[in-house]
């Protein structure tokens, strides 16, 4: 089951690359999120049991994120045939300078699309540290190219930024990982293996300094991927200057895969006995970053980098959900199923508006009701249902 | 571990680009070597230091002189920080990770006493280019370096990490480096530098 899981996906990218023709290319892409997605629904009735000696399984943390995951793909994927088919046919020109500029070839957009859902698939269903660390790395890998996908100088300079970034924190929860190697090694030279359940079951005999050391690492470099303030620099260019299908993805479906490399390491560091530190630790990074978005999302004109900011501002609530402990843990969960949900569809609203009005300063956009009125509804939709959740989570 | 030490000041302050990549390709090859010095001969093991000694000393190295190449760039002229400085800056890392490392309760010995302070040396020394260096092509190496620093760090503790780990983290710098590689292309042609202080146009 877990190898259908991650072999469709990555199958389907292989041939995508190779497909020449533009229509069964779509259907393909299409027709593996449906699968994937399919599977992951008969997850839910029967649990499939682990794989590689327990290094891949799908508990109910990964039940929960693959599910969101998979939902987003395949709305994105839905989106995707459109968007591919109207990004032909329409002048390419930049939406903010008038200059001319031609996309990447489509079949290396959608190969990559496919590889992004296998690398997240990787991420969420792996419990095993080491396997963890290096699908999150190929998660940045793969996203490069399709945030570069407009090619022109401003995706470029988001994507370079993207890549130095989400590089570096990455390295630095590499550091985290041997952190987390040399804790669970003992003086005789007997030593617990990086999977989750082995840790948690041999938790106390992990040593304290080095636990809390690690966790620090794992929290400042996947957090940096997940876009906790002050590590989100990269975010609110790469979701701007991305295709809104992309930045869709990225805001519901990637950021979720780094919190569950947080929070993976969070249990770890839980079960060793030191929840109050990493509580308190999660909840500062948490507040942080709603108040650094909170102060930029003031003046922002553009409205994609609004969106991102947002981002960023509920990926705080969330940590600091995790952070508060107890009932707002069951919360975090729910506001993520339901932040994803709403903040994709928004951005890819925000595509529909992009489209049609070529530009990105939310106040040269005006009379949305009359000229696309079915995006314009969802928007607004979209909006109030954000603010709703946010109450939500308050109580 | 000497000449660790002696590739990360050279890295530091020398300005021509062709140099650093050659001095970084030098400290891939060493690293590469060190896992079959310290430790006890395993085939395995063999395999491991072959593939990352060709990667790291033969492919990155021609990889970043090819786009070197092509870009017609041979120096990294006016860095953020000066190299008088950086070279000054050095020292200062080299005393301080040893400072930290003393401090560092390790639950297993260590094969040598040189190898934690050096490793954390060279990641400071990998973020440090990140950080005060404008050329892409820099910023790469710095990278390099910093992947080396961890990779140094790694061996300390290899025996409890898969091979199988290893060699996806491998793959992951080698995919990396090459799509950074890709990327300065790019960059080279749509603003004819590589110049990162000029990428600064997404702001607020």
């Amino acid at each position: 089951m877990i190898w259908a899981l991650l072999f469709i996906p990555f199958a389907a990218a292989l041939m995508s690359l190779l497909i020449r023709i533009d229509g069964p290319r779509r259907t393909l892409l299409v027709s593996a999120a449906v699968c994937h997605t399919a599977i992951t629904a008969t997850c839910w009735i029967h649990t499939p049991s682990p794989i590689l000696g327990g290094w891949f399984a799908v508990d109910p943390l990964a039940q929960l994120f693959l599910t969101i995951t998979d939902v987003l793909f395949l709305a994105a994927s839905l989106y995707a045939t459109a968007y591919l088919g109207a990004e032909r046919h329409s002048q390419n020109d930049n939406a903010e300078e008038g200059l001319f500029f031609v996309n990447a070839p489509e079949a290396a957009f959608t190969g990559c699309l496919l590889m992004f859902l296998t690398t997240m698939t990787v991420v969420i269903t792996s419990q095993n540290f080491g396997m963890l660390w290096v699908a999150m790395e190929a998660t940045t890998l793969v996203t490069a190219p399709l945030i570069y996908f407009h090619r022109h100088h401003r995706s470029l300079e988001a994507t370079w930024k993207y890549l130095l970034i989400c590089s570096v924190g990455i390295a630095v929860s590499l550091l985290g990982n041997f952190f987390l190697a040399i804790a669970a090694s003992a003086d005789n030279g007997e030593s617990i293996p990086l999977v989750r359940s082995d840790l948690l079951a041999g938790a106390s005999r992990l040593w304290a300094p080095w636990i809390r050391a690690a966790f620090i690492f794992f929290l400042v470099g996947y957090g940096t991927k997940m876009g906790l303030a002050p590590l989100h620099t990269w975010l609110p260019d790469a979701h701007s200057e991305a295709p809104s299908l992309v930045s869709a993805l990225l805001s519901g479906a990637l950021l979720n895969c780094a919190f569950v490399g947080i929070l993976r390491a969070f249990e770890v560091t839980a079960a060793a006995g030191h929840t109050a530190f990493a509580r308190d630790l999660l909840a500062l990074f948490g507040l942080v970053s709603m108040t650094f978005a909170a102060v930029f999302m003031i003046g922002q004109a553009d409205y994609k980098r609004m969106l991102a900011y947002s981002s960023v501002e509920h990926i705080g609530i969330l940590a600091l959900g995790v952070g508060l402990g107890g009932a707002a843990v069951f919360g975090s969960m729910l506001y993520a199923v339901n932040h994803s949900l709403t903040k994709a569809a928004l951005f890819m609203v925000s595509g529909n508006i992009l489209a049609a009005y070529k530009t990105k300063t939310a106040g040269d956009v005006r009379g949305l009701f009359l000229t696309i009125p079915h995006p314009g509804c969802y928007g607004r939709q979209g909006y109030w249902l954000l603010q709703a959740f946010r109450r939500l989570e308050y109580f | 571990m000497v000449l660790l030490i002696l590739t990360n000041m050279v890295v530091l302050g020398s300005s021509r680009l062709r140099v650093c990549i050659r001095v970084v390709a030098a400290q891939g090859v060493a690293l590469g070597v060190l896992p079959l010095l310290i430790h006890s001969f395993e085939p395995q093991l063999l395999i491991f230091t072959v593939l990352s000694v060709t990667l790291k000393g033969i492919v990155f190295p021609y990889m970043l002189w090819r786009t070197l190449r092509q870009l017609n760039v041979w120096r990294e002229d006016e860095p953020y920080v000066g190299y008088g400085l950086s070279l000054l800056t050095g020292p200062v890392a080299l005393g301080f990770s040893y400072w930290i490392s003393t401090r560092l309760p390790m639950p297993f010995s260590v094969h040598s006493p040189m190898l934690i302070p050096v490793a954390l040396f060279t990641l400071i020394v990998g973020l440090y280019i990140i950080i005060s260096r404008k050329k892409a092509l820099t910023q790469v190496l710095g990278y390099l370096v910093l992947e080396n620093g961890i990779y140094a760090f790694g061996m300390a503790i290899a025996n409890q990490q898969p091979l199988l780990i290893e060699l996806g983290i491998l793959l992951d710098v080698f995919v990396g480096v090459f799509v950074m590689g890709i990327a300065i292309f790019h960059i080279s042609r749509q603003f004819d530098h590589i110049d990162t202080d000029q990428l600064s146009i997404l702001r607020n």
